[in-house]
């Protein structure tokens, strides 16, 4: 999909897709045949650039024709580099620009609070996009108005575009940051579904953000934690190979 | 035309539970009725520009309808890439206002002055752009909201304008509002600079030229048959507005014009290409920009004299 495509952020989908496997399948009230039932929760994607395994998720959970997918990023494909919901069942907002999904969760979560209705907010959001100061507004606001039915999860792979996140502007000590800004902390391994599905699933009465710790590329050995994988296009070989070891980890179970 | 805007905004607010204001911490005793009469409908974000068009587009999207209110350029450029991508984006019924556009905050310094709004609110899909002249057109905008979907932006003054308009106009077409009829040449006018417009208008008459004047407080979508209708029979159209001319309302009408390919000629009187490095007030900013009133008397009779 993303080589045929010559696309890239191959190590960014590939981190959050577990996250995203959960949040669909296993936690949040959606589904394909209700993308438009005002009862249902809301799922915001902040990495937008993610949206070669958002849409992997959505095409195999019956979201849209899995045909989609072999035509991603062609033109005039429903299908772009970016999350976006125009078009596309299953995505509430288009991202791509970094720092836009939190505070749109933030109102979402406000007017369902004041219309005392019980839809809960999940918004994903890649580590590095925390540097952005538009996160830390809307977090604010959350505590603010005690938004219990906002939960952030967070896809900390530790790397950006260019180097691991603590050598260009550290988010570190992450976890005391948003215990700072008042909200419930809970971190987990970020590929441990059961463990995923408790952290995002459970109850709460402040706003909570699920610290997800990734391995970015994971699952493909020649990209795991490896920087040049957010920008670079696998080539026919390299994608092969990338299919082969996940499918193989699919047999085999998670390593 | 504030206080205007908040008393037609308040009424609209307690017949529809819909509509939201959302502050940026801007509106000191201003809001104070509104939040009296309506605190579930009201929300201060903080000085947290980002985080109000988001949180409005966020309560868009469940079938709210913001108003995002704060001052000068924070409800804009501050936050331009929210209105691009959460507002026009998802075509999401947010309004936008800005209070103390043009150079009404003056002697606040150029990070006050709101002179580059139009044109980049305007440059926006989906986007609608309002610059009402007086507390009648303010009242008529905000009566557009309701029936009018998507984003928008007001551009307002500040307080206390002259009333220019005898009854309030009907802009639901987007036409401009006749304001003193002329024959020789016609004037356009945006924003409370309309005061002078007027000024000028009853100048030239002395000196024999008379001036067709109206206000267009419809930017996006430019009416721009309407706007070439009104000038029928007069020598061309002069545009005038507090905003640079780059994107303005004078460089709308221009641009429109060009791609119909009506031969009209346009003066467009706006500021200069130049962020202010004096202090002043509004009427002395004018004066340093060429839009003082004997410039603008002596730029339309030249213009007139020329065509």
């Amino acid at each position: 999909m993303v080589s045929s495509a010559g696309a890239s952020h191959i190590g960014s989908a590939l981190s959050v897709i577990d996250i995203a496997s959960v949040l669909y399948g296993r936690v949040a009230n959606v589904a394909p045949d209700r993308v438009n039932d005002p009862d249902r929760d809301i799922i915001l994607i902040s990495k937008g650039h993610s949206a070669s395994g958002i849409y992997a998720v959505l095409g195999n959970a019956g979201y849209f024709p899995l045909e989609w997918l072999d035509r991603y990023c062609v033109d005039g494909a429903p299908l772009g580099g970016h999350v976006t919901a125009h078009g596309i069942p299953g995505v509430e907002f288009s991202t791509g620009a970094l720092g836009h999904a939190l505070p749109f969760g933030v109102g979402i979560a406000i007017a369902s609070k004041r219309d005392a209705h019980p839809r809960r907010v999940f918004v994903v959001l890649s580590d590095g996009e925390c540097q952005e100061g538009s996160n830390w507004e809307a977090a604010m606001l959350a505590s603010q108005h005690v938004l219990g039915n906002l939960t952030a999860i967070i896809d900390r792979n530790r790397l950006q575009i260019l180097a691991n996140t603590e050598e260009i502007s550290s988010l570190e000590p992450f976890a005391d940051k948003w215990l700072a800004f008042g909200w419930d902390v809970v971190e987990v391994d970020g590929h441990d579904h059961d463990a995923l599905e408790t952290a995002i699933a459970g109850a709460h009465d402040r706003p909570r953000v699920v610290i997800a710790n990734t391995t970015k590329g994971k699952g493909v050995d020649f990209m795991e934690n490896s920087v040049p994988w957010h920008t670079n296009t696998p080539n026919a070989e390299q994608a092969s190979d990338a299919i082969a070891q996940l499918e193989a980890l699919r047999e085999g179970g998670s390593r | 035309m504030r206080d205007a805007f908040m008393a037609a905004l308040t009424e609209q607010a307690q017949q529809d539970s819909r509509v939201n204001l959302i502050i940026a911490d801007i509106g000191f005793k201003v809001v104070d009725d509104f939040v009296a009469k309506m605190p579930d409908q009201f929300l201060n974000v903080g000085i947290a520009e980002q985080a109000m068009i988001g949180v409005a587009a966020g309560m868009a999207s469940l079938g709210k309808r913001p108003i995002a209110y704060s001052l000068g350029n924070f409800p804009t450029i501050r936050c331009l890439e929210q209105i691009r991508n959460d507002l026009c984006y998802h075509d999401l019924n947010v309004t936008v206002v800005s209070v103390g556009a043009g150079l009404a905050y003056g002697t606040l310094g150029y990070t006050h002055h709101a002179v580059e709004d139009i044109a980049l609110m305007r440059a926006l899909p989906n986007m609608k752009v309002y610059s009402p002249a007086d507390a009648l057109e303010c009242r008529a905008v905000v009566e557009l909201l309701p029936t009018t979907p998507g984003p928008k932006y007001i551009r307002l003054g500040k307080n206390r304008e002259p009333r220019i308009h005898e009854v309030q106009p009907d802009l639901s077409a987007g036409a401009p509002v006749l304001v003193r009829e002329g024959s020789d040449v016609t004037l356009m006018v945006v924003g409370p600079i309309v005061t002078q417009a007027i000024e000028a208008a009853q100048e030239l008459a002395k000196q024999g030229i008379s001036v067709r004047l109206l206000t267009c407080p419809v930017i996006k979508p430019l009416n721009i048959t309407a706007i070439r209708d009104a000038a029928t029979g007069t020598a061309g159209i002069v545009t005038l507005e507090e905003h640079t001319l780059m994107g303005g309302f004078g460089s709308a009408v221009l641009e429109a014009l060009a791609v119909h390919g009506w031969r009209i000629p346009v003066l467009p009187l706006a500021l200069d290409d130049a962020a202010a490095s004096t202090v002043g007030s509004q009427e002395y900013l004018r004066e340093q920009n060429g839009l003082a009133t004997h410039s603008v008397i002596s730029r339309i009779a030249d213009f007139t004299a020329s065509v």
